[in-house]
């Protein structure tokens, strides 16, 4: 019985990394892009991506996985996600990757804000370009703010990956309440259901390490 | 002929006519210091100077080659502008040393990322970085920090963070040097150290604009002196006579109001 449990179960986990590595690849890069949005000198693009950013950050993400899973197919008749578990993980994917982005962005936004213009200033009086500002000055003490924050958020996606089971994606929380109600010839099976918190704190504390041995390393200036 | 000639040189933030029609000039080797109230223009004209801001009007000449001419309507490449702006040299009132770096590595940068645009930087690299190193390093020491050469400006005192900034503003070798009220962010006890370098360069003849408030400073240490109030020029002369014995009556007025003189 332990050998099915933990196989499916891993299963699961596996699932939940796929769609967690997933959301980070994208994320990051999105959310970039869009505090590049927020903070755009052309105030239209500017109050665009602040308002979508307010959006999605004011509503839970459950809700938003549902609408995107759901409502395409009740207004043209036919679901556009494939069929099974590959649609739910793209529409998980496509919804996890939009509100995180948004949640970086504003992490992002918040770095990037930080730096004092007299940084800038100090390399452009030295005759730095911009390039050269940016990436020889800039970046560093960005990368220090923007580090905790988004530790915290990356943290909180380990757990929040469980959401995607409201589409019926088979992540890891599918699996063990898969056998309270019955799967691979067990039924109301409590114990598989609580043991998958043994994978999240696992995970969550790997990261914890990492992310503060990464803190640790810049450590070594303040801003 | 004058290292520095600034002609009519005018800026205005929207409806505030922050420098109006300011007019000096200075010859190579000489100190100026600028004394002035709060909001009087000072920093905007030490910005303008380096290009930190854009005058609307007015031409700024170095060595009578013209760096800045608000005539002048098309843009400058971004090379140019760096080339142009090379000819100055500017300390902050607040240091804005760059934390990720040490001292000696916040002295050497631009000129590193300066040299690595020479066309034989990649096969005289080490001896250019040698170099480097070495210039840094004398800057350091005299500044008087050859043993905190490794530290990072948060492990230094505001008095020492100051003396890597001017050692950082040296390493390009400016023409002219701008120290925008270099002590005013330091604990009292700090400003002496921060003044003997500066006492000590304009003995080394290095050509200097100080903005400064402190006004026996500004008397000893300079040839001459500029009065500003409300973005104009009021008085200006051998420092020793705009504030000993200032001619017009707004800049006694400033002078009795500072308790400048002893
Ligand atoms: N970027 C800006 N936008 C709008 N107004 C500005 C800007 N920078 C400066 N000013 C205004 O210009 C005036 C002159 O400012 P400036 O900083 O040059 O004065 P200052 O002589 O250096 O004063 P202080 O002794 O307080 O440093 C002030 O009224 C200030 O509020
Ligand atoms: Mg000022």
């Amino acid at each position: 019985m332990i050998g099915t449990v933990l196989g499916a179960l891993n299963q699961g986990f596996l699932k939940t990394l796929q769609l967690f590595g997933v959301t980070l690849l994208g994320a990051i890069p999105l959310g970039l892009l869009i505090s590049f949005g927020s903070m755009s000198k052309f105030q239209p693009l500017r109050w665009l991506t602040r308002t979508v950013v307010w959006i999605v950050r004011g509503t839970p993400l459950m809700l938003q996985l549902i609408i995107l899973y759901y409502v395409p197919g009740q207004i043209m008749d036919a679901s556009p996600w494939p069929m099974g578990e590959n649609g739910r993980f793209l529409a998980s994917a496509i919804a996890f990757i939009f509100n995180y982005a948004c949640y970086f962005s504003e992490i992002f936004r918040g770095g990037i804000e930080g730096v004092p213009k007299g940084q800038r200033e100090a390399g452009q009086v030295l005759g730095m370009t911009r390039g050269q500002i940016f990436f020889r000055v800039e970046l560093m003490q960005m990368v220090k703010r923007i580090v905790p924050p988004i530790s915290n958020e990356i943290i909180t996606l380990v757990k929040d990956t469980s959401l995607a089971r409201i589409i019926a994606y088979e992540e890891l929380i599918k699996a063990g309440y898969d056998f309270l109600k019955g799967s691979h010839g067990y039924s109301g099976l409590l114990w598989p259901l609580f043991f998958t918190g043994v994978y999240y704190l696992l995970f969550s504390g790997l990261l914890t390490i990492a992310f503060n041995k990464t803190e640790r390393r810049l450590d070594y200036f303040k801003v | 002929m004058a290292i520095l000639e600034v002609q009519a040189l005018s800026k205005r933030f929207e409806e505030l006519e922050v420098l109006r029609q300011i007019d000096f000039s200075l010859e190579a080797g000489e100190a100026l210091s600028i004394i002035g109230s709060s909001g009087s223009g000072k920093t905007t004209l030490l910005r303008c100077l380096n290009f930190l801001e854009t005058p609307d009007a007015g031409r700024v000449l170095v060595h009578g080659e013209t760096v800045f001419d608000a005539a002048e309507t098309k843009k400058l490449s971004e090379a140019a502008l760096r080339r142009r702006r090379l000819h100055f040299g500017l300390v902050f009132q607040n240091f804005n040393l760059f934390p990720q770096y040490t001292a000696l590595e916040n002295v050497r940068l631009a000129g590193l990322l300066l040299a690595k645009e020479r066309p034989d930087f990649r096969e005289k690299r080490k001896e250019i970085v040698a170099e480097l190193n070495e210039r840094a390093m004398f800057l350091l020491t005299d500044m008087g920090l050859a043993d905190r050469a490794g530290h990072y400006p948060h492990q230094l005192s505001g008095g020492q963070q100051q003396r890597v900034a001017i050692a950082r503003a040296l390493a390009l070798e400016p023409d002219i040097l701008c120290f925008d009220e270099p002590t005013s962010a330091l604990d009292p006890e700090l400003t002496g150290e921060v003044l003997r370098v500066i006492r000590s360069l304009a003995e080394q003849r290095t050509t200097m604009i100080i903005v400064t408030h402190e006004m026996a400073f500004a008397r000893d240490v300079a040839d001459r002196a500029i009065f500003m109030d409300g973005g104009v020029i009021v008085e200006q002369g051998p420092a020793k006579e705009v504030i000993d014995h200032p001619r017009e009556e707004r800049t006694r007025q400033f002078l009795s109001r500072y308790g400048g003189l002893s």
